[in-house]
């Protein structure tokens, strides 16, 4: 009796695989994978022309032709060399405005080391190790630290108002901190949503759908338009505050439903557990349900905090500074005007630069937390 | 009997424990129900007050009134004295012309990008994986300025870009040439769906006799006669007229042709490709949950790979498709409302002009919300029934 599973897994024999000389491995390497069939073969040599004749007008206009540096803000061999060559020396102009807003010149070492600060929180919180309630603790310190450094009047820092806050720091901050406060919020939402109390259940299932079906864009006109109708005279809450309130109920309802698809993935048998060991229900689910739920869920909650960092840009339409309207109102300068090409590669890029790293860190834990 | 005595109590108190956790369970609501009504009408009270200090009056009336608002691009008939209902109206088609159309083409770019993804040819797998990352990495708001920028630093209507006859790319917009469209036309693109919607009854009953008993029938010649004769027929009747109209250029803009606007393409464009990217990855896990043993099968039947990839393989990957696939749609339909940023007037954006110019904010974003659930509610309805229908291929 011939059994299939005998037969060898690669039809190549073991030596063809491993030796022979490089050129040679080279050579089967592009007959498998670039010319394994005739369709294959054409699709890449259609490929390799299309992307040689890319590659070869973007080198020539982003580095060949490209003007990387010009003296005191003059742009006119810019302007000469415009539509053939890249004019880089827009971002060593204007890197300071884009990065930091407005914030006064001298003190931008503060939003620098802001920053840096958030950075460094983002790394400490990556950590499976680090997981733990002292990590806690170490956002407070982060987080009172942050407000330090950008409001200032304390230690013999200046003190900087509000609005002359900009660029990446507000970027950072509306989203660190919309999902600071939106995460606590989902988490009971979920639980709401899941409860068998029906006044609870339907006041959970109102919000959520609410907020998830109208755009954003919507939710940020209110926050600046009708937040202030909705409050008693004198009270005046700042427009970068709306925006973070408006941006905390919307993380609170997409990750209410992500929590809640893991809440449901939690077999019965543990909450018929919790409930045998007589624990009360704050107790079953913070100690038994949540840390199990969370734990499913941690690969689509990552891909959330992607799209919210994302969807943090459109705060440029009720005109607070974040980066992208940093990036915006910096190619407003005349001499500038027509370059805006380069400034939004250079800010998609730190865009990119940020969502990659979590994309890539949410692949690494899933496949981490994959059986076997 | 002194045993049975202290029974008593303990099951009292057993019924006592799960009252309690009744009482509990109904406090807990009043006291939520309590805090939220208070909230809203603390706010609604304020808002009020508010309201008529600025002296703005609540309602829909301002309706009714001349909007002022000039549109730019409209397929409806319309004038800034028209009432702001029709400006509305005119926003609402707007947002489904560019919704209706991206889904369509964001549909087909990712289900394109995510089968080449899982080629066999590495080039071409590599590519379509960094066009998935370079676009999932970057806002759509970002990307919406950046083709926007490109649009306008396009050459003049005078110096257009002529990639095939007829086509014109410029600072204009787009240029396609295209066939007018008049009532017998319309009536002819009516034959053709009711003749689709009678083919679709038709073949179910032929594929119904054909489990009976087993024989196969033909569909192609009612297809001939209800897709080809019957529109022919009509066409004939009406006395239609196909013929396509190239646009020109006459002094400093074209005549003829459908022309897409600017912003409209640059919308157009920055949501077809951003969403292509999650609908690629959609596909390709779709594709992927089909066991690998479906795949041997099929080869061992020696069938071709594009037979086996249309028949075996699509079907179930897509029951794993649909249900994400459907917040794409409400997502690209949501983001639509980044129209805003570029001056392209969806109805967001014709709210947002109506609430800086009346003031009457609560009913605007009332209007925007309506709108969207309404769009949202029916996409999701359309879609269960889709899904529901190809869930039940299983047999």
């Amino acid at each position: 009796m011939i059994s299939i599973t005998d037969a060898p897994q690669n039809p190549l024999p073991f030596d063809a695989r491993s030796r022979g000389t490089p050129a040679g491995r080279a050579v089967r390497w592009l007959r498998t994978n670039l010319f394994a069939s005739v369709t294959s073969s054409i699709i890449s040599v259609l490929l390799i022309a299309l992307l040689a004749k890319a590659f070869v007008s973007l080198v020539q206009w982003g580095y060949w032709n490209a003007i990387w540096i010009v003296s005191g803000n003059q742009s006119g061999p810019c302007r000469s060399i415009r539509g053939h060559g890249a004019c880089w020396a827009v971002i060593p102009e204007k890197y300071r405005f884009i990065l930091f807003g407005t914030y006064p010149f001298n003190e931008q070492w503060r939003p620098a080391l802001v920053c840096l600060t958030f950075i460094a929180l983002f790394w400490v919180s990556s950590r499976r190790n680090w997981w733990r309630k002292e990590l806690v603790l170490v956002w407070a310190a982060a987080l009172v630290l942050i407000g330090v450094l950008m409001w200032g009047g304390v230690f013999r820092l200046s003190y900087v108002s509000q609005d002359r806050w900009g660029g990446l720091p507000v970027t950072l901050i509306l989203a660190t901190f919309g999902l600071a406060f939106g995460f606590p919020l989902g988490i009971v939402v979920a639980l709401g949503r899941r409860s068998k109390l029906p006044a609870i259940q339907s006041l959970c299932v109102l919000y959520v759908e609410l907020i998830r079906g109208v755009p954003l864009i919507s939710l940020l006109f209110m926050a600046s338009v009708m937040f202030p109708l909705f409050l008693p005279d004198g009270v005046n809450i700042d427009k970068l505050l709306r925006a973070q309130i408006a941006f905390i109920l919307y993380a609170g309802a997409y990750l209410a439903e992500v929590i809640r698809g893991g809440l449901q993935a939690i077999p019965r048998g543990q909450h018929d557990a919790a409930d045998a060991l007589g624990l009360t229900y704050w107790k079953k689910n913070g100690l038994i349900i949540l840390p199990q739920a969370i734990r499913h869920v941690i690969p689509p909650l990552v891909n959330t905090f992607i799209a919210f960092f994302k969807d943090t840009s459109l705060v440029l339409i009720i005109g607070i500074f974040d980066l992208l309207t940093t990036a915006k109102t910096s190619i407003i300068d005349p001499a500038w005007q027509q370059f805006s090409v380069e400034v939004y590669v250079f800010v998609g890029l730190i865009y990119f630069v940020f969502c990659f790293a979590m994309s890539r860190y949410s692949r690494q834990l899933e496949a981490q937390s994959r059986p076997g | 009997m002194p045993t049975s005595a202290p029974e008593f109590p303990r099951r009292r108190r057993m019924r006592l424990r799960l009252n309690r956790q009744q009482i509990n369970g109904l406090v807990w609501q009043i006291v939520v129900v309590a805090i939220a009504v208070a909230i809203i009408g603390w706010l609604w009270s304020n808002a009020l007050h508010n309201l008529s200090v600025r002296r703005i009056s609540t309602g829909f009336a301002f309706l009714g009134r001349e909007a002022g608002m000039p549109i730019a691009d409209s397929w409806l008939a319309y004038s800034p004295r028209d009432p702001y209902a029709r400006a509305f109206i005119v926003g609402i088609v707007n947002t489904l012309r560019v919704a209706v159309v991206g889904i369509v083409l964001a549909t087909v770019l990712g289900t394109l990008i995510g089968i080449a993804r899982l080629s066999s040819n590495w080039l071409l797998s590599r590519l379509a994986a960094v066009y998935v990352e370079v676009l999932r990495d970057v806002p759509l708001l970002l990307q919406l300025l950046f083709w926007y920028v490109l649009m306008q630093g396009l050459p003049a209507a005078r110096a257009a870009w002529k990639p095939i006859e007829g086509v014109f790319l410029s600072n204009r917009g787009l240029v396609l040439p295209a066939i007018p469209i008049e009532e017998a036309n319309l009536w002819v693109i009516a034959a053709v769906l009711a003749g689709l919607s009678a083919l679709y009854l038709l073949r179910r009953q032929l594929v119904a006799r054909q489990m009976a008993d087993g024989k196969a029938r033909p569909l192609w010649p009612y297809a001939l006669a209800l897709l080809v004769g019957l529109p022919a027929l009509v066409s004939f009747g009406l006395g239609a007229s196909w013929t396509i109209t190239l646009p020109e250029l006459r002094g400093f803009n074209f005549v003829g042709g459908l022309t897409l606007a600017p912003e409209y393409f640059a919308l157009l464009i920055a949501l077809v490709t951003y969403t292509s990217a999650f609908i690629a990855e959609i596909v390709r896990s779709g594709i992927q949950a089909v066991p690998k043993g479906q795949w041997d099968a099929a080869n061992a039947l020696g069938l071709r790979r594009s037979f086996v990839l249309q028949r075996i393989v699509l079907p179930q990957a897509l029951r794993v498709i649909i249900p994400p696939m459907t917040s794409q749609y409400l997502n690209l339909t949501k983001n639509s409302s980044l129209a805003v940023a570029v001056g392209y007037q969806d109805v967001v954006s014709i709210a947002n002009t109506t609430l800086n110019q009346t003031g009457q904010a609560i009913e605007a974003i009332a209007l925007i919300m309506a709108v969207f659930l309404t769009i949202s509610l029916s996409i999701s309805l359309f879609m269960n029934w889709y899904n529901a229908r190809i869930a039940l291929v299983e047999r």
